[in-house]
Parts: structure tokens; sequence; C-alpha cells
């Protein structure tokens, strides 16, 4: 399909979802007040590892408006472990923990009370007696044989340390006259939503129904509370029909809901729980990779690469959900957009005594990315190419789609070096190294960034059955129903969460496409899980794909079905009926027609009218399987991980003031091809904040921690996010190359931005310090750190 | 204790402690929930609502303190039931918004720009939004959600010319 067919897919129309959110009417998850509602609070390890001693409750249970306080061996007496990912029984996490704490921050007890302030006063009269115990915090120092283990009966720190060989690495190396070796640090950082994680629980003794309503964005949310709180899953229902105040993959929320919906059932009212700040940055467990690659590369004299050896180390702190699956997910995009033949890869998951990772924007891509990236950029320096160049030579070509990597992986289509072009054309680029010289005249360190990268999208979990055989997904479906009722109105379901990606615009525009019906007349609908058909969440930049596929084909169903009923009803053969706006007509003949309302009649109130065996009414579901998904990975470990690739280009240009080590961008452009865009002001608006992100990534935020443990940047003062004076205009240069994959030719977008920006933004820094012979190779870089590299390297330049 | 509180043109009596911030008393005490807290330290900037058609953080503030002012919160901003303010369309025109959790402070700041600067330049728009955090949308589609609702206010007073 060529945009040009479309009727309301790619025009620019308003989000649906906006009205409601600009008059302060959306609905959050501590916008909703059940009747009785009490409110909890929490008291948290103030070290990074202690034996708890015991736990004195008696003043805090006697304070007022105290309903009750409980501690970690209550609540594991009567749930599960949460779930995690790897195989790693002996690594256990639990909503309190039990006889031992292992980061400071961690929950070791919960008060239920009237207020929130009440519980807040009473959390803080619960005595807690610790016996500090020794930690580690370095991840590479927690691989090392004989540092102290996290979980004790894990016997290591090692989670996941699982090596992949791909292609004939060895004789690539030994075949090719250069090799490098960089060594990258991604520090740890996150999404930091502007609403904290909420959860209200009730539960129903009586219907036997617990009710969740949280501002949660996580794959088989129900399943897992089920599990966890030893419910049958006919017995946990989420509300799916609650604004989620951003995510961006961290609002997973899992030990939260296990938490209030554990209160909920032994207090018998409901309970809710908000993280406040320090929770959510020091407790919440919500933060994000951080990650040590050691890369090498071997190249020929002309700059094309053609084998890596790359190895990960990811700090994951000091529980494991899924977080360490984003070591896997990269596997899948592993030479980014380039032509590398061969690969080995070592990935690395730690624990630590630090807060635990949850799932970031990307999965671990972006991080990888930046390792990629900056390994591209210290190839062209060791030849003295020019860092475009050597990345022309070194991409996948237009004209090599379907193009398989070393990894096992096939990208579906792209068109690499004309989004590039494009990008250089519209900047100009010859103009911007004109800018960037002039500056440098004028005593800035300026300098030039460059970043290409692939956003893999439509979210399959192959990652899972790789790195942990015991799981075998080979299926990460989405789903829609749509049904058009007896007065002739439409309704399209979500069957999941949203946290801002319009889900519900998307829904209503390809249901409309397939329709020809004014998308804004179908009413799109959230069913709790009771009622919803399956869905994996909007995670992995997947819902482009997954549910404007599922509404897609559940529309189309309809369609065929309204045809058949026309053609029947106008006594035509089925091919000589046209399906055109809503109406049914005999091709030859037009004026022989059934209205909508005329069809929608007969399959609601005229079974004699119906075609033979045809089910009355009209209701029609559909459950997509992920494109190309389907298959285990081989023993090897080639895995077709996702099923489409979108490709962005950034390009910036920096100065630094070199006596204060600040950094400013003069101009960001960024080449964007997410195939066909549904809706352009959701996906631009995505690419967006996916680079004010990046940038917060690249230059701002890091969890910080002292050698004592604690995390130092605990507020919005110390975890720096970009403001409106930090993120620059950006302009996006559109282009598609439509995925053979999906329904419309779309691909995903809910990561582009994040996916290249940190890299880009690093590769400015280092072009702009390069006079000085100087490089940074760690991420965030923080001014004053900036400020006193290049104040040493001016210093040492002096003395020589 | 009981305070007073002029809210949107409406008087409304709380009874409330003394610690209790505005930002608890609008939501908690009056079901004004298009308040959201964020970071609850004055930093994010979630929490803002007008005094006396100035911006100010609701968590910093006790909702003793805010009696004697006219409060304006998002609940007051459209004229009538399922209607939209010019700043409220605006940013439904560019879709300056993504999960809308900081969707109604930032209009207040953009409101409160627009009262006293019926022209504001890039730079004056991104001051005044500089105080409140979105990690959605990168600003880009806010900036020019405030710039088309002063364009289109400017034009509201502007006399059309006759066919």
């Amino acid at each position: 399909m060529s945009a040009r067919e479309f009727r309301y897919v790619s025009s620019d129309r308003r989000v649906r979802e906006d009205r409601r959110f600009v008059v302060g009417k959306g609905r959050f998850a501590a916008d909703i007040a059940l009747q009785g509602m009490r409110h909890g609070a929490l008291v948290t390890c103030p070290h990074p590892a202690a034996r708890i001693v015991s736990i004195d409750k008696l003043d805090a249970r006697s304070m007022p408006g105290v309903h009750c306080v409980v501690d970690g061996h209550e609540v594991a007496a009567a749930t599960e472990p949460l779930p995690a990912g790897l195989d790693t029984p002996r690594v256990q996490r639990r909503p309190l923990a039990v006889d031992v704490a292992r980061y400071s921050g961690e929950w070791v007890a919960a008060v239920v009370a009237d207020t929130r302030a009440q519980a807040e006063d009473a959390a803080e009269m619960v005595r807690v007696e610790y016996e500090p115990l020794p930690y580690v915090l370095d991840g590479e120092a927690a691989y090392q044989a004989g540092s102290p283990p996290v979980h004790a009966d894990h016997g290591s720190n090692v989670l996941l340390d699982r090596s992949f060989t791909w292609g004939d690495v060895e004789k690539d190396f030994a075949e090719s006259p250069n090799r490098l070796a960089v060594r990258v640090k991604w520090g740890r950082s996150s999404t930091v939503p502007v609403e904290t994680f909420s959860v209200v629980a009730n539960w129903d003794p009586w219907r036997e129904i617990l009710d969740i309503y949280a501002s949660v964005q996580m794959p088989k949310y129900p399943d897992q509370l089920s599990a966890v709180l030893k419910l049958p899953m006919t017995s946990v229902r989420v509300h799916y029909d609650v604004d989620v105040g951003g995510s961006y993959g961290v609002k997973r929320g899992i030990k939260h809901a296990a938490l209030v919906g554990y209160l909920a059932r032994r207090l018998g009212f409901p309970v809710r729980l908000v993280e406040d700040r320090l929770e959510n940055m020091r407790g919440g467990d919500a933060h994000g990779p951080e990650r040590l690659f050691d890369v090498e590369v071997a190249f020929d004299d002309d700059g094309v690469i053609r084998s890596m050896k790359m190895r990960a180390l990811d700090n994951v702190g000091a529980y494991a959900g899924r977080s360490p699956f984003q070591l896997g997910k990269p596997i899948g995009a592993i030479v980014g957009p380039y032509r590398i033949r061969s690969v080995q890869y070592q990935a690395i998951a730690v624990t630590t005594n630090k807060t635990v990772q949850e799932a970031v924007r990307a999965f671990g891509q972006s991080p990888t990315n930046y390792a990629i990236e900056r390994t591209i950029d210290a190839v062209a320096y060791h030849l003295i190419l020019d860092r475009l160049e050597v990345r022309r030579r070194n991409l996948i070509r237009h004209d090599e789609f379907p193009y398989t990597i070393p990894s096992g992986t096939t990208y579906d289509s792209g068109d690499y070096h004309t989004v590039i072009e494009k990008v250089l054309a519209r900047a100009p680029y010859d103009g911007l190294i004109e800018e960037r010289n002039s500056l440098r005249k004028q005593g800035f360190l300026a300098g030039i960034g460059l970043a290409a990268c692939l956003e893999p999208n439509g979210g399959n979990s192959s990652f899972e059955p790789l790195l942990n055989p015991k799981i075998t997904t080979t299926t990460w479906m989405e789903s829609c129903r749509v049904s058009i009722e007896a007065t002739g109105a439409i309704t399209a379901s979500v069957n999941t969460t949203s946290s801002g990606q319009g889900h519900e615009t998307l829904v209503g525009t390809a249901v409309g496409e397939v329709l020809e019906i004014d998308p804004d007349r179908i009413r799109v609908v959230r069913p709790d899980s009771l009622n919803a058909m399956p869905s994996n969440s909007p995670v992995g930049s997947r819902m482009a794909i997954m549910l404007g596929g599922a509404a897609f084909h559940a529309a189309q169903k309809l369609k065929n079905k309204l045809l058949a009923i026309g053609a029947h009803d106008l006594n035509i053969p089925l091919e000589r009926a046209v399906y055109a706006d809503g109406e049914v007509f005999e091709k030859e003949s037009p004026q022989n027609r059934r209205s909508w309302q005329q069809l929608v009649n007969i399959a609601h109130r005229n079974y004699h009218l119906l075609p033979k065996g045809f089910e009355p009414g009209l209701s029609e579901s559909h459950i997509l399987q992920v494109p190309t998904g389907g298959q285990l990975p081989t023993a090897d470990g080639r895995v077709q991980m996702y099923p489409c690739f979108s490709f962005e280009f950034h390009v910036l240009l920096a100065a630094i003031d070199p006596d204060l080590g600040k950094l400013a961008i003069r101009k960001y452009l960024v080449g964007h091809d997410c195939g066909t865009v549904i809706n352009p002001k959701i996906v631009r608006g995505m690419t967006m904040g996916g680079i004010a992100h990046g940038i917060g990534a690249a230059l701002y935020e890091e969890f910080a921690y002292n050698d004592e443990g604690q995390l130092i940047a605990q507020t919005f003062m110390d975890y720096l996010l970009p403001s409106a004076h930090e993120v620059p205009p950006v302009e996006i240069i559109h282009h598609a190359t439509p995925s053979p994959h999906t329904v419309f030719g779309q691909k995903g977008s809910g990561e582009s931005g994040y996916l290249g920006a940190p890299a880009a933004i690093a590769s400015a820094v280092n072009d702009a310090l390069s006079p000085l012979g100087i490089f940074v190779n760690q991420l965030p870089i923080k001014i004053a750190a900036l400020g006193d590299m290049i104040a040493a390297a001016r210093e040492a330049r002096k003395s020589k | 204790m009981r305070v007073d509180l002029d809210i949107n043109g409406e008087r409304h009596a709380v009874d409330v402690e003394p610690r209790t911030s505005l930002l608890d008393c609008l939501r908690d005490k009056l079901a004004m929930t298009g308040v959201h807290a964020g970071c609850e330290h004055g930093v994010c900037g979630a929490c803002t609502v007008l005094l006396d058609d100035a911006p100010v953080r609701s968590c910093l503030m006790f909702a003793v303190q805010a009696d004697g002012y006219a409060i304006t919160t998002i609940e007051g901003l459209a004229r009538g039931i399922g209607e939209l303010a010019p700043i409220q369309d605006a940013f439904c025109e560019t879709h300056g918004m993504q999960c809308g959790y900081c969707t109604p402070a930032m209009i207040l700041a953009a409101h409160a720009l627009l009262l006293k600067n019926s022209a504001p330049t890039r730079d004056d728009i991104v001051e005044a939004i500089s105080g409140n955090i979105c990690r959605c949308t990168g600003y880009a589609q806010i900036v020019e959600a405030i710039a088309l609702a002063a364009e289109r206010m400017r034009g509201l007073n502007r006399p059309q010319d006759k066919p």
C-alpha cells in the first residue's frame, strides 16, 4: 500500500485522548477514590545490605487512624515470590524484604491508616533493628568471585553470563588489518515519569474479586498478580480504563500491587498506595540499565568493519524481574544498521546492592546503540577518515533488504543512505561544518554529532526463550474486538492501559480506514481484564503494528460480513458486490444498494434475510500473532527477535563553553523512517519526547550512589530532568520505507529519538573535544566532569 | 482548622489540618483532581495552580496560606460544560501532550503567560513553562500550542474585514 491510497491513515488528525487531559479530566490511578478507602505508607531500609534483626510495630500500631502494620514475613506467608524472567529460583523477590534487605530504600514494612499523612506518621514510629552486612555496588566488582553475594543462597552475583558466536569471528579478526578496542559506560538513569506509580486495590470477599486500578504498563499483569496472590485469574480484575501518567517502560508495579492486593484482602476495605517521589526514585524498583561495554572491532583500511566482539555487563541492582532480558533484545539488532558479518556477544547481568532495574524505553537497545556508534566514531578517528563516510561504507544498502544479520534476525526494510542524504541536504552539512569551525574560532569547543541507529519494533518476546530455555514463548499477541451495534454505532476495544501513546486514536483510525467511516464516529472502549482479549501491553514499540493490525483485521472481518449480507440481500453473487463508504452496491448497477443501516438491521433484526449459516449480530475480533514470530531460538542462539526496524539518523551541532563545561545544542536534525505514519502528530511527539529523554540520559540524569551505598540523587534537584530550556528545537525529516509485514506499511515509533540521541550527543562532545586529544566514553556527560576534563587537558597542553 | 478558599470564582469552606498542602486540599477535600502531584518538592510543576493569576506550586503551599487569594485551577478554565478555552483547544490542535499528566499545570502556566503577554516570543514561552516538566513531548508541540493560542486570541479582538 502506498500512502496515497489512505483516507484517514497518515492524515494530520487530532488525537482523541487529548480532550479529557486539557480539562484535567484524565482518570489517573491516584484520582480513584473508592468508598471506605484507606492509605498505605512504607518503612524502608537505610542500609545497602542488612539483616533485619527485629521489627517493633507496637508504637506505630497505636498511632491515630492506623489499621495495621505488616512486615515481610506476614506478606510472604500469604503470597508467592514475584516473577522473574531468568531461571534463578534462589534470587527471590518479595514486596517487603524478608530477613535481609538488599538495597538502601528497600521496603521492609507497610502501614495502613485512614489518611496518607497518618500512615506516614505511623511509618516513622516503626522501629527496625538492623545488622549491616557487606555490600557491593560496582557491577564489575560484583562479577568477580569472592564479592559479597547479594543473595547468599544463589552463591554469586551472576544472574546471566551467556556467550554467543555468530559467524567466523576469529577468522574475520585474523584476516583484518586493523582492530580497535573501545570501553564505554552507560550510566544508571531511567524514564522517571512525572506521575509516580499508584495503585488502588479492593477485595470483595462475597464475589471473590480483587479489583485493581493501577498506573501500569506491564505485559501479563493480571496473570502475574494472580500467581503472586495465589488467586485464580478469574478473581483478579485489572481495570484498563485508567490513564497512566507516563511510563516509557518502567510502570511495572508488580510488588506494589501484590502488597496492596494482600492488604485489601486482609483488611476488607480498599487500600491505595501512591509512591511519593523519594519512594519512586529509591524504592520503586524502576531504575534503568547501568551497563559497561567492551567492544572490539576488526576492520580494513577503508573502515569497513568485518567483525565485532561485544561484552556487555549490566548492573541490574538487588533483584531481577524482567530487567536482565534487556541484554537480550539488542541481539535482534546487534550490528545496528551495519553490514558486520560476524559477531561475538557476551551478555552478563549481575546483582548489586542498588535499586532494582526495570524495563526502560527501548529495552536495552539505546545503550547498545551508543556502544556501536561510539565504536564507529572511534574507527573513523583511528583511520583519520570522515565519520560520515565510515558510516556510509558500512550501512546496509537499500537493495540488500530483507537483510539477515549474523544473530539470525532479518531486517524487514530500510533505505538508510537516502534518509541520511535527505538530512544532510536539509542541514546542510557543509553549512554545519562551517558553523562549527566558526564557533571554534570564537573560542568554543564545538562539535558535530552523528548517530545512525535502528529501532527494533513489534515487541515480540523472543529474548525470553533465548535467555531462559525454560520459557517457550513464541507469541506476543495483541487483540481487538470491533462491534457494530443495532443502531449502527461502532465500538472497538483496547485491551490494556495506555500511557500517552494515543491507542484510542490508533484504533479509531485503523477501523475507520477499513470501514471507510469517520474515525471520530467510532467509540473506543477498554474492557477490564476479565472481559478483555489477550494483550501484551504497549511495550517494544509494538502497538501501531500489533494493535493497529488487530483492529484492521477485526474491521476487515466485519466489512466482509457486511459485504456478504448486502450481496445476499441484493441477490447478486459476492464478486459483483462492492463495499464503499459503509454501503454495499452492485458493481454494474450502483443504484442497487443497501445502506449502512439496512445492512445493520438485517444483521441485528432480520435473521431471515441473512445468508444461510450466518451468526446474527455484528461483532468480530482478531488476535494478531507477531509478524515473523513463532519460532524458538536455534541452539547457537539465532532468533528472529522483532519483525520491523525503524531507522533514525541524528545530526547536531553543539558548542561547549570551555571554562564551564556547559554544552549548548545549536542545531538538531533527525531523519526518521518508521514506515507509514498513522498519525503524524503522535509520531512527531514521540520522536521529540525520545530526543528530550536522550538529552537527559546523555547530559543530566543519573541515579548516582555514594561509596556508602546511598542513592544521592533522590530528588529532582539532584536527578535533573530536561526542562524546556534544555531541549532545543529539532527538525524532523521524514522518510517512509513501508514494512512488508504490516497492514498499512507502518513500523513502530514509541522509542524513536531515544535510540540515537544519547549516541549523537556523545559524538558531538567527542568531536568538540578532539582538538584537545581527549574523549569521553561514558554517559551521562555532566557539566562539572566535562569542565574538569577540559581544564586538565588544557593544563597538560600548556605544560608541554 | 477552617479556611475559606476562593476557587474559580466560588467560595469553598474547608476543614484542614494546618499541615495540609493546598495540593492535598484541592485533591482530597474538594475532589479537584485536575491538579496533580509530581515531585512534591517544588521542581516538576505538575501541581501548578494560579493565585491571583500567577502560577504557584500547590505542593509547597499550605491550604491555609491560600486564604484571601483568587485561586484558579484547570477546572476553572473552560467557559462551559463540554467546552474548551482557546488555550485548551490549541493544546489539542498541536497535540501538546501525550500522557496528559503534566498537561493541566502546563496549560495554567501558559494561561498565566497569555494573561500578561498577548504576543509572546518563543523565548517568552520557554521561560514561562520552564518550571513545568514534561517527560513525554520534548516540549515542541507545547510551545507551538501556546504560540497558536496567542495568535488566535489576538485575532479574536481584531475587526473582521467585511466581505
